[in-house]
């Protein structure tokens, strides 16, 4: 345990803004609240090694960032702070510290009353993690009841701690799926800040949300953790929602820290080539770059490699490293698990390629859409939407959730068919509903689903999966839709291995692969991309986009492509038109308007995008 | 009422008080229906209620007086008009076995089954939920795995072999405990001989529990590892209210879906255990009129098994409607 690092104490970034949380952050005056030592989790009591040799402090008013892909440990870690863990997985080693209490020796009568009293807990998912048959009311007294917190005193803390998560009083009253997504989630962090804790976990709180919600989501976390000099730990696979957030950051990868420090220096100067990939694949709104996924999957616990987990993907890869596990290092400020750490920090800078954009050759409109209105039943969804895309172009189209960006695709995909208006596509006029409409024009709009955990045919093989569509649309023997088919998975790097596997036993980022082959398959001109990759790890999401983007450019497709991240658009859109309550309220090509846009709400949006500030 | 539904329908109409309405209505058509087909399936069956009333040796004259007292004789509309105007103004008619009033001849019948039923459905509730639940919460422990082999094999069990086995293990072969059968004498109800009552009763309530309780071991499973329960638990809760106020409720739709399937098939179950009791119940008295070709008892207790069946569905539809808010609230 001779290399632990100590706790770090470094000023607040972000939270710099409140002079309070400031004061008591300053180096030397910040009191350790957690201590981790060791950690470590098992599959069974003694099978194998989830997550191993965790240590890190955290102290009050500070925020660390827990940042790795998905499988990485994060989540496994973060309940760990609770003394938690889920059904099959056990803790086998090591020491969680809340002021000086080992939580993981504690009876478990103790534990209970510490929990959401002193250690309070963010999910990931608020939608299935309140209670869907309680009032919102129930769940958040009895987070304060439970803990001996007087019935006086009760009802004048719910009224604080709403007014501070920004709620209205009347949500007490209702039922969690009567909340929107971010008052879902405000809902979650008023509950765990309730108590007044002295460490909070926060477990990915904002993925699913949109920029904007997400943005408000985390001023509510900062403005929180500052007014109660709270320890937080802040769990998210993308880098540029902790860099705003987090004084200090831990990268995971495969079961291990990988790499701690404060957040400035290990985002300027990374030491740890993996650090320095998913900094590569963070999309950025100032300016296009050619993502950089990184190629290939995070071993699984049981099959990681006798040397450095990582050396099966890393760049920067030397014969010790399959050799030998590294152990953790020092270099400057920060804690590196690295053969080459010192030698490396800050001197993996790549030249960020410029993606290519093919010239405009034609001006020929391929879709038009004409006073577009659309509804769910009585309510309006779309008000009067006009747009063209071009030939060979990507159409971004950018909003919140509830803009009505999704029911503008399904409309043209015809698989909404409430609505009055006119969509040519080529010339022709489509009919309201895909079932109205001849098959090559169904063949010639294909739909790329946001969640490629549901678009897929679980009892379906990839290959069933994508030659179905085959079968469909074209008259063709048997052997050439073999031949097409597995033309089709090599187009997304998909190799014949993959052909007689079943959804469950592939990735995200190799679902959605298989889901664009099953758009490809048949040819088609228009692509409609539904939010492709917000249910992706950044890392995979780098890939995907630039997958996207290398097979419009090589296939001559038509793309509309959706997203609420503006920072995608910079990388993938040529135009761009930006949904508010189902009105288009700016457009034009995208450099432009992401640039210089005179519309306030283009500009909100981009300050809305989390950055990795360097 | 009147009144009451332009208010509501003035607002937006309650989703129960909608459904209520939509299903009442049903209900009564599906009602409409039964009778109509009871009515034809009688009707159709080969033979003459003449004849089988009074013997293949009866006079041709007495048959055919027989024949116009029971309108056999008329067009089948006719006949079905008299029938249903009978029915719909409380006039059951006559029993053609013996030519008491039908309605004197089912009730006591009637209240001697609704009894049996309640009963066993009460018992086998309790035990089916409270075991599902206990299983769900050991789940994978010895009393999980045990309870689920038990169980399974006596699913598998037909009821007239349980109700044998039973007449067997306690009241014949190897133990002399109870009667074999039920005869509870005439003119007085069920309840009035309890000894009588416990083996049909154990009968049905082992038929009835391996499903409880294995649905509500399944929906119970599904609520405790839900991320609301691990919310739960991690807000520091005792074990106590994670089980009871938020595991319990979400379990609760699905669990009184499957109560009222049980109900339902306890509707049909008694048919058989009462034959194999010999129990004087409607299912007892539903196989002696079919034997007597007893044309409007059986209509009638078909008719009430068929009104038993549609309020059990309207009613766990309801339940498990104001269980589920998600369902009951709009967003």
């Amino acid at each position: 345990m001779g290399e632990m690092p100590t706790p770090l104490a470094i000023p607040l970034r972000g939270i710099a803004a409140n002079p309070v949380g400031f004061a008591k952050a300053v180096p030397g005056s910040a009191s350790t609240v957690l201590e981790v030592r060791g950690f470590e989790v098992r599959l069974g009591e003694h099978g194998v090694a989830i997550v191993t040799d965790v240590s890190f402090d955290v102290a009050a008013g500070e925020v660390l960032g827990l940042v790795g892909e998905s499988g990485s440990g994060k989540t496994t870690i973060a309940l760990g702070l609770l003394g938690h863990s889920r059904r099959g997985l056990a803790i086998a080693a090591g020491e969680v510290r809340l002021n000086g209490v080992d939580l993981l020796s504690i009876p478990a009568r103790q534990l209970r009353n510490l929990r959401g009293a002193r250690v309070a807990y963010v999910p990931q998912d608020p939608s299935a993690a309140l209670n869907p048959a309680l009032r919102i009311g129930i769940q958040l007294r009895e987070a304060l009841s439970s803990h001996q917190i007087e019935a006086r005193a009760i009802e004048a803390r719910l009224a604080d701690i709403l007014g501070e998560a920004r709620l209205e009083a009347n949500v007490l009253r209702r039922y969690p799926h009567q909340l929107s997504g971010g008052q879902q989630q405000r809902v979650a962090l008023a509950m765990a800040f309730s108590c007044r804790p002295s460490l909070i976990v926060l477990d990915e709180p904002t993925t699913g949300l949109d920029v904007t919600t997400q943005r408000h989501v985390l001023d509510s976390v900062r403005s929180l953790c500052c007014l109660y000099d709270v320890a937080a730990v802040y769990v998210s696979h993308d880098l540029a929602v902790v860099d705003g957030l987090a004084t200090t950051v831990a990268v995971m990868y495969a079961g291990q820290l990988i790499e701690l420090g404060p957040t400035a220096e290990v985002f300027s100067r990374p030491g740890h080539p993996y650090t320095r990939s998913l900094l590569d694949a963070v999309p950025s709104p100032e300016r296009a770059h050619v993502l950089q996924g990184i190629p290939g999957q995070p071993p699984p616990p049981g099959r990681r490699p006798q040397g450095c987990s990582f050396s099966t993907r890393c760049p920067w890869v030397i014969e010790r490293c399959r050799m030998e596990a590294p152990t953790t290092q020092s270099v400057g400020n920060q804690q590196v698990r690295c053969h080459r750490a010192s030698e490396l920090r800050g001197s993996m800078e790549r030249k960020m390629l410029v993606p290519t954009v093919r010239p405009v050759t034609s001006k020929a409109s391929l879709l038009s859409v004409e006073a577009l209105d659309a509804f769910y039943g009585d309510s309006q969804v779309l008000f009067g939407v006009d747009l063209t895309v071009d030939t060979d172009r990507c159409l971004a189209v950018v909003g919140e959730s509830g803009s009505g960006k999704t029911t503008l695709a399904r409309c043209i995909a015809g698989l909404h068919s409430n609505w009055k208006g006119k969509l040519r596509f080529d010339g022709q006029e489509l009919a309201r509903s895909a079932r109205q409409r001849p098959s090559v024009a169904l063949r010639r709009i294909q739909y790329i689903f946001q969640n490629p955990y549901t678009s897929l045919n679980p009892r379906h093989t990839v290959e069933q999966i994508v030659s179905q569509q085959l079968r469909q649309f074209f008259e063709i023997k048997a052997h050439e839709r073999a031949e097409r088919t597995r033309a089709a998975l090599e187009s997304v790097s998909l190799n014949e291995r993959y052909l007689d596997l079943f959804p469950d036993e592939l990735s995200g980022g190799e679902r959605q692969r298989v889901a664009i082959a099953r758009a490809l398959v048949v040819e088609p001109e228009m692509l409609i991309c539904d939010e492709v990759t917000s249910a992706l790890d950044v890392s995979v999401q780098a890939v995907i986009i630039e997958m996207l983007r290398s097979l419009q450019q090589e296939r001559h497709l038509t793309m509309i492509f959706i997203t609420h991240n503006l920072a995608l658009v910079r990388s993938i859109g040529q135009d761009i038109i930006v949904l508010r309550d189902g009105r288009v309220v700016d457009r034009g090509p995208s450099e432009a308007v992401l640039d210089h846009s005179d519309e306030a709400y283009t500009r909100q949006l981009m300050a809305d995008v989390p950055r990795v500030e360097l | 009422m009147v009144v009451v539904t332009g208010r509501l329908t003035a607002k937006r109409p309650h989703p129960i008080a909608q459904l209520l309405w939509r299903r009442a209505a049903l209900g009564v058509a599906t009602l409409l229906v039964v009778a109509t087909i009871v009515f034809l399936a009688t009707e159709v069956l080969p033979g003459n209620a003449a004849y089988a009333i009074l013997g293949h040796t009866a006079s041709r004259a007495r048959v055919i007086a027989l024949e116009h007292q029971l309108h056999l004789n008329r067009g089948i509309f006719d006949q079905y008009w008299i029938w249903l105007t009978g029915l719909l103004s409380g006039r059951l008619g006559d029993s053609l076995a013996n030519g008491m009033p039908v309605w004197g001849q089912v009730e006591p019948r009637l209240v001697n089954s609704a009894f049996l039923v309640l009963v066993s459905g009460a018992i086998g509730t309790v035990l089916g939920v409270g075991l599902g639940a206990l299983a769900a919460l050991r789940k994978d422990s010895f009393f999980d795995h045990a309870s689920s082999v038990v169980f399974l094999g006596v699913a598998a069990l037909p009821t007239f072999v349980v109700a044998i086995a039973l007449i067997i293990l306690l009241s014949t072969l190897v133990f002399h405990l109870l009667p074999a059968v039920s005869m509870i004498s005439p003119g007085t109800y069920a309840w009035s001989q309890p000894r009588l009552m416990v083996l049909p009763v154990t009968t049905l309530v082992l038929i009835i529990v391996p499903y409880m309780q294995r649905m509500t071991r399944a929906a119970m499973v599904e609520a405790l590892e839900s991320d609301y329960v691990e919310m739960a638990r991690l807000k520091g809760l005792s074990e106590r209210r994670v089980v009871l106020v938020h595991a319990l409720p979400n379990a609760v739709g699905p669990t009184i879906q499957v109560i009222g399937l049980v109900f339902l098939y306890l509707a049909g179950g008694i048919v058989v255990v009462e034959t194999v009791f010999d129990f004087p119940g409607i299912g007892q008295g539903l196989v002696n009129a079919v034997a007597d070709r007893d044309l409007p008892v059986i209509q009638i207790i078909v008719l009430i098994l068929a009104a038993f069946y549609v309020v059990i569905n309207i009613l766990t539809d309801v339940i498990a409607l104001l269980a589920t808010p998600r369902r009951r609230i709009a967003r």
